[in-house]
This record gives structure tokens, C-alpha cells and sequence, in this order.
């Protein structure tokens, strides 16, 4: 009977345990996250406010702005960034929100691509995920979102590369330790595109996944490759009701 | 269709034999070298102070995820810090630490370092001799 009860509370206790999510700004120093806290010292700002303009900018065949369809970016994007990835019908597959802004600009407006990692990219995805500062991120629920996430779980607990580590070993185990001299956060996604005084600029959440890859060795992929955006996936669920930071700043 | 140049191959790995907790061959016949040993162990060759504080390096910044070596000279013996660097997993399956000399059961590798160990056979030595320096 004992036994039964201590089976069927596991799961209870073992929820109980779990602490809760902590973003990387909890493990950064007290310089950075002053940087972050004021929007005018705030690096990031700048590619939001260069976001905004291209919000309102004509552009392409179709000469219409984003504003021409979506208006005023805090109404119609609040919240947004907080449910990417997410799968796209009309796309027919799991995007995160740059491949939805890129689509955007390259079906609707008819302008030509904004390749990965370019300043106007970066702009835009700043500027939308900015909007839903403050909000919890939200998993996706449907079916496709489900089962790249699952694909992206095992990848994260999976070793890999020449120094043959999972993310699991330093963001799960080994967060709050210094490497060399990185503190290691938990790794969560909440704060991209961030800037990093590493980069001295905004990147993506992709542009410091492929770091981590780098980092043990690993073959990185491609920037847009479905492993990142599986990655993704699995990020947002493991980060728990963290909110969108965007711009964050790290080191 | 025209013949690329590929990456000169890595030498097929030294063999070696573990005995309980220590290799006690040397992988390679060399005359081990402290001096290089030390710079293996504090440059991106060994990467060590990623993990390890080794305040005997003179380095500025290391890491906090492993003990300190200091001391571990006289902890272990040569054979010991050899199976140690070389594959530490057999010892810990679960370790974080690195298996320094191995090329198998490898995942994802990127193609500069593939089919090659972290550090050679003669590096592998160079950093055992500086590891015994430390008493
Ligand atoms: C011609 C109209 C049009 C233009 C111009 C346009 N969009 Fe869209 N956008 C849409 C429509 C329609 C949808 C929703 C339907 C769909 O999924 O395609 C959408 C969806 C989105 C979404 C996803 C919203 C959600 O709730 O998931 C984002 C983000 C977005 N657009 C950003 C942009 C940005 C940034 C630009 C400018 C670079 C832009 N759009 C330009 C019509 C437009
Ligand atoms: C060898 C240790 C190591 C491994 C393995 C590793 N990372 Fe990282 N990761 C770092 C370090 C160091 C940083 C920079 C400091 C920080 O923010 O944690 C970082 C940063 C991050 C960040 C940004 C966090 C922030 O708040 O800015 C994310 C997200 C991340 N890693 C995810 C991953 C994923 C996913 C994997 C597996 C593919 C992975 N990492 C593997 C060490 C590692
Ligand atoms: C990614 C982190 C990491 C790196 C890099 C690393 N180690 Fe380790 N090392 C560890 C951990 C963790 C242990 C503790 C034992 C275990 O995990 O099984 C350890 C244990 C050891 C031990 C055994 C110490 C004892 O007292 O038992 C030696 C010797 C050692 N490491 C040497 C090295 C050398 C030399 C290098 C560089 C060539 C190196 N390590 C690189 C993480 C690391």
C-alpha cells in the first residue's frame, strides 16, 4: 500500500523538485544586466528601432510595407514571437519566426530575400519578437510542431562532436559553472535575437546554436536546417513560462 | 571529373592496453616533454582549462566544472593519468570530460576533426610528463 502511494505521487513529487526555469540574464553579470534593463543603453534597441522603419517601408513588386497589411506591429504582433516555431499550412512546415517574416517578405511583398543573419532580418524578427516582451513563451500544440520537438528532445540529449557532449551536459548539469570563463546558463531561447558583446551585434537564436555546436566539435548546421528548428522546439517547451526578453543582452 | 585533394589522414590510433585503472606503455616512444606539455594542457590543443583550474599554468582565466589538478601528480601515477587523458569514459561512462584519444562511436563530428583524435600519441605523453610535475 505504501509502496502504491509513493507510485502514484512520483510524478507529483518529482514536478515538485524540479526547479524552476531560470533565463540566462539570472546568470549574467551585474554590468550586463544593467545594459539590458535600460532601453537607451540597450545595444539590441538599435536593430529594433532599424526594425521598426523597415515596418513601415514599402518594399518589393507588391510596393506595400508590413504596415500595409499587419497596421500598428504592437497590436497586431503582440504575443506573436512567444508561439514560434509553429507549423504553417500555407508553408506546409514547422517555422520559427525569421522563416515567417521571410516568407512574408518574399509571397506578400514580393521583395527579394533577406538571406539569414542580414542586418534587415535580424531588424524585423527584432522588432516583431520585441512586441511580445514580457509574455511566456507558448509550445506549439499541433501535431507536426509535436513530433519535430520530440526529434529536437533527442537531439539535446544526445552527444555529439569530437569533445562528445550533449547540450544536456553543460545547460542541464553543469549551469551556474564557469568554462574557461563563461558562466553557463540553462540555455533557453527567451531572449533572441540578442545582442552579445562576444559578436559585438544582434544574432539569431540559430547564429548561437551553431556555436554551441561548434563549441564540442560538431558539425553545425545549416542556418534554416530543420535540426535547429527542432532544437528550437524543444528549447521553448524545456524554457517552462520564461518570457520573451528580445533584445536581450549576453555576453 | 577532377581528383579533390583530401585532408592527409590521421595515422591509424597507437594501440593500447588498459589494465585496471591505468595504461602503463607509453603510447608513443618519445622523449616526453614537460615544457610542451604544459602548453598542450593551456592552449585550444588540450582545452583543459576550459574544465580544470591548473593555477600552476600561470593562465588567467579556467574553469570550475572539474577539481583542480594541483596535486594530482601525486595522487596518480604516469599509467593512471594516461587512461585518465587518453579515455576517461571507461573509468566514468557518464563523464563530461573529453576522451582524448579516440575516434570511434563519435557523432556528428565536424570534418576538420573527423577520424582524428583531440591529441596525438606524442602529445598524449608530452601531457601525462607535465601532469606528474604536479605534486
Ligand atoms: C500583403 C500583405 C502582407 C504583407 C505586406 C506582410 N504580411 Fe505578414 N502576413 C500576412 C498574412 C495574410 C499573414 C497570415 C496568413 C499566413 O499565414 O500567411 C501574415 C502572417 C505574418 C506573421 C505571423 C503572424 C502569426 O500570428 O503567426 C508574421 C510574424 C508576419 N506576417 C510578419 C510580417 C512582416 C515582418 C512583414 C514585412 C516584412 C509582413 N508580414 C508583410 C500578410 C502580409
Ligand atoms: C560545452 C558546453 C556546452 C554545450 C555542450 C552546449 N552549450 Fe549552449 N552554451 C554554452 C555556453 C558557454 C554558452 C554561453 C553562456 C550561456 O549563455 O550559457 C551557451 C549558450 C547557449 C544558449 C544561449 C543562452 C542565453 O541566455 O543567451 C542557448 C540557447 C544554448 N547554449 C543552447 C544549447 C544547445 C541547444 C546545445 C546542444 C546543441 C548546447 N547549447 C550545447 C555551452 C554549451
Ligand atoms: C569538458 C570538461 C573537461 C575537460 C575539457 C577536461 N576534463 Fe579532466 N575531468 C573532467 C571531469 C568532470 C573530471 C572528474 C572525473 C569524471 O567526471 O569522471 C575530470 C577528471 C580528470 C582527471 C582525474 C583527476 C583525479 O584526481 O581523479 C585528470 C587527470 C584529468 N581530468 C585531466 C585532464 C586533462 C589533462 C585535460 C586536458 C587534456 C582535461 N582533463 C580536460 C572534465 C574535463
Amino acid at each position: 500500500m505504501r509502496a502504491l502511494c509513493m507510485l502514484l505521487l512520483w510524478p507529483l513529487l518529482l514536478a515538485a523538485q524540479t526547479p524552476a526555469p531560470r533565463s540566462g540574464l539570472e546568470f549574467a553579470s551585474a554590468d550586463v544586466r544593467a545594459l539590458q534593463a535600460d532601453d537607451f543603453a540597450n545595444p539590441g534597441m538599435l536593430w529594433v528601432a532599424r526594425g521598426e522603419k523597415l515596418w513601415n517601408t514599402p518594399a518589393g513588386r507588391s510596393a506595400t510595407s508590413c504596415a500595409g497589411c499587419h497596421r500598428e506591429a504592437p497590436v497586431s504582433m503582440k504575443g506573436v514571437a512567444a508561439r514560434y516555431p509553429r507549423f504553417d499550412r500555407e508553408a506546409g512546415a514547422v517555422l520559427n519566426l525569421e522563416a515567417r517574416i521571410k516568407r512574408c517578405r518574399e509571397s506578400r511583398q514580393q521583395a527579394e530575400a533577406l538571406p539569414h543573419e542580414s542586418e534587415d532580418l535580424l531588424a524585423l524578427t527584432a522588432y516583431v519578437a520585441h512586441q511580445s516582451r514580457g509574455q511566456s513563451l507558448v509550445p506549439a500544440k499541433d501535431v507536426a510542431s509535436v513530433a519535430a520537438r520530440e526529434r529536437g528532445r533527442e537531439q539535446y540529449f544526445r552527444r555529439q562532436g569530437q569533445m562528445n557532449l550533449a547540450c544536456m551536459h553543460c545547460h542541464d548539469r553543469l549551469a551556474g559553472r564557469k568554462l574557461l570563463s563563461d558562466t553557463i546558463s540553462e540555455g533557453h531561447g527567451n531572449g533572441y535575437p540578442a545582442y552579445r558583446l562576444e559578436w559585438q551585434a544582434l544574432g539569431s537564436l540559430q547564429r548561437r546554436l551553431r556555436a554551441c555546436f561548434t563549441g564540442v566539435r560538431a558539425e553545425a548546421p545549416a542556418f534554416g536546417a530543420p535540426e535547429l528548428i527542432e532544437l528550437e522546439l524543444y528549447l521553448v517547451q524545456r524554457a517552462g513560462p520564461l518570457r520573451v526578453e528580445t533584445p536581450a543582452v549576453r555576453r | 571529373m577532377q581528383a579533390v585533394a583530401a585532408e592527409p589522414a590521421f595515422p591509424p590510433l597507437a594501440a593500447f592496453r588498459i589494465d585496471g585503472d591505468a595504461i602503463h606503455a607509453p603510447l608513443a616512444a618519445i622523449a616526453a616533454d614537460v615544457q610542451r606539455g604544459r602548453d598542450i594542457v593551456a592552449s585550444r590543443d588540450g582545452n583543459c582549462l576550459l574544465c580544470h583550474a591548473i593555477p600552476e599554468t600561470g593562465a588567467r582565466f579556467m574553469g570550475d566544472i572539474a577539481l583542480p589538478l594541483s596535486g594530482v601528480g601525486a595522487r596518480l601515477s604516469a599509467a593512471q593519468l594516461r587512461l585518465r587523458v587518453v579515455d576517461q569514459a571507461r573509468l566514468n561512462p557518464d563523464t563530461v570530460m573529453p576522451s582524448y584519444y579516440k575516434v570511434d562511436g563519435l557523432h556528428r563530428v565536424a570534418p576538420a576533426f573527423r577520424g582524428r583524435p583531440i591529441l596525438s600519441a606524442a602529445q598524449i605523453e608530452d601531457v601525462v610528463a607535465f601532469l606528474q610535475t604536479l605534486k
